[in-house]
């Protein structure tokens, strides 16, 4: 097993800790593991984005120019990223601030509308967790088991209290998640 | 962790007794994670954020002329400041462990990840004939076991040790071991093992002086001497260098750091094309593994340096096959990281044509 993954987005959106959590998991799955963050100062409400690899085996480049999964959630962001998801790969994104939706034929496709999902759970910080649950629901790379105990590595003991909300928010990620069928013009 | 906590946690770890440092992108998590952990508190390490780089360098020279274990990480810019204090501590023989994680420049430059201060580390980025012990982590793992090897190395030959990273090691995240904490040096301790070092004058020795200056030229030119002596030892004794997928290659990438590892992505592209690559990567940079690379190299068709800077180890491995092989250089630079596909590519361009 090898899965390569991008995640991109805004600043503020919690795109590096996602990938963090994710990174964890594995960790906790007896994967190995890179995490690569995009730093500096387009963090600072520009783009923000993460390179997360999970493998069984030794991970060579933590730099990629091809992803498995790119998961998207800003127009920036599809725009860079949606050419780079390999053939039979998989793009997620929320369609929330989206103009241009992708049009790729030989990928897979899903949406998730997390930012709305995390309004309605009157949470917004639950929104990376939202779109977290999605992915695993697609791609099942690491087992719920282990990402809980990601979530809590990665989570500072005085935040563990918000570990049931993340939770939730990773099983209504999955529940939500929705397949897109290109119509073909 | 990220490879500037695992420097961190490593100095506390392996017994240190001091850092010095200034803070800049994309290596203040080295600060940051030791004052989060606040060693003074457990293992009596002092962690003190100095008024500038110049500072830093000069706080670890006085640190060392007492035996002690000191250490400083910045980044290029900051690396540049210290480069007077570098020559002055080559010149004096005092050991200490300096963590560049670099950054492209030249001048400010930018804080993204680089390889371009290659020629400033392994030849002597200040004045004098000297050298420094260069080591090149490509993995968050090598960043925190050569922490202790730099010490190790830099009190084995009274030099002082560089951790030649950069940003992309420094800010990635991966998983690391870390070894279990080790005691301090006591004075006592100090005292036997270096009896250069400035501990206390007891009445059986005579006065240690830690000094670079020697205004005499024919005792100057003596010590000189001894200086390559020293690293003629280095060359001997010290080199250390890994190689992958060689033994049937046709090719040879020579890699450091992190462009090690966007390198052997690039041998499994080119490897699943039928071209058959090897990587050596190099581990100490000074000492160079011009052996290993002559050797190698005399079975290769072509070779292919790697390095995120405008070529600069290139000349290195150019001068160790004397010619003998095909060397060509590619890297992007300024702060871009090539990916494994345009190295290959490269590989496919300059070595095999078309």
């Amino acid at each position: 097993m090898k899965e390569e993954i991008i995640i991109a987005g805004f600043g503020g959106q919690g795109v590096l800790s996602m990938g963090k959590i994710l990174a964890y998991s594995g960790v906790m799955q007896g994967q190995e593991v890179t995490w690569m963050p995009s730093y500096g100062p387009e963090m600072r409400g520009g783009t923000a984005n993460v390179t997360v690899v999970l493998s069984d085996n030794r991970i060579s480049s933590p730099i990629l120019h091809a992803f498995d999964t790119a998961i998207i959630l800003n127009q920036q962001s599809m725009d860079k990223f949606e050419p780079l998801v390999k053939p039979g790969g998989l793009l997620l994104y929320d369609p929330n601030g989206i103009t241009r939706h992708p049009e790729r034929d030989d990928i897979n496709i899903y949406k998730i509308e997390a930012a709305e999902e995390a309004a309605q759970l009157k949470s917004a910080k639950t929104f990376n967790m939202i779109v977290l649950g999605a992915f695993l629901k697609v791609k099942p790379v690491v087992e719920m088991e282990n990402v809980l105990k990601g979530l809590k590595k990665s989570l500072p003991e005085r935040h563990h209290h918000l570990i049931p909300m993340n939770e939730k928010a990773i099983q209504r990620g999955g529940e939500i998640v929705k397949e897109v069928t290109l119509v073909k013009a | 962790m990220k490879g500037n906590e695992a420097i961190a946690e490593a100095a506390i770890r392996c017994g240190a007794d001091g850092y010095f440092g200034y803070p800049i992108t994309p290596q203040s998590e080295v600060m940051e994670k030791l004052m989060e952990l606040q060693p003074w508190n457990s293992t009596g390490m002092v962690v003190l954020q100095a008024e500038s780089e110049t500072a830093s360098i000069n706080m670890l020279y006085g640190g060392a002329g007492c035996g002690k274990r000191v250490m400083t990480s910045s980044s290029s810019p900051g690396i540049s400041l210290m480069q007077e204090g570098l020559s002055y501590m080559a010149g004096a023989e005092l050991p200490c462990l300096v963590v560049n994680v670099v950054r492209g420049g030249p001048g400010l430059g930018t804080i993204q990840p680089s390889q371009s201060d290659y020629f400033q580390s392994v030849k002597g980025g200040g004045h004098g004939d000297y050298k420094l012990i260069v080591l090149a982590p490509a993995s968050v793992q090598e960043m925190a076991d050569f922490v202790e090897l730099g010490f190790d190395l830099a009190f084995k030959y009274r030099n002082p040790a560089m951790i030649l990273s950069d940003g992309m090691i420094g800010q990635m995240m991966e998983k690391v071991e870390l070894k279990p904490q080790q005691k301090r040096w006591t004075d006592e301790e100090v005292a036997q093992m270096h009896p250069w070092a400035t501990t206390g004058k007891p009445e059986s020795r005579d006065y240690n002086i830690i000094t670079s200056v020697e205004l005499d030229s024919e005792a100057h030119e003596k010590f000189n001497h001894r200086l390559q002596v020293k690293y003629r030892e280095l060359e001997e004794k010290e080199v250390r260098f890994e190689t992958t997928d060689v033994d049937d290659a046709d090719y040879l990438i020579v890699a450091y750091g992190s462009s090690a590892r966007i390198s052997a992505a690039a041998i499994e592209i080119l490897r699943e094309k039928g071209i058959k690559v090897g990587l050596l990567r190099p581990i100490t940079l000074y000492p160079f593994p011009t052996k290993e690379i002559q050797r190698l190299g005399a079975k290769m068709k072509g070779i292919l340096s790697v390095e995120m800077s405008s070529g600069q180890m290139v000349e290195d491995v150019r001068l160790a096959v004397e010619g003998k092989v095909k060397v060509e250089h590619f890297g992007r630079y300024g702060g871009v990281v090539h990916s494994p596909d345009e190295v290959a590519e490269a590989l496919e361009q300059k070595l095999i044509g078309g």
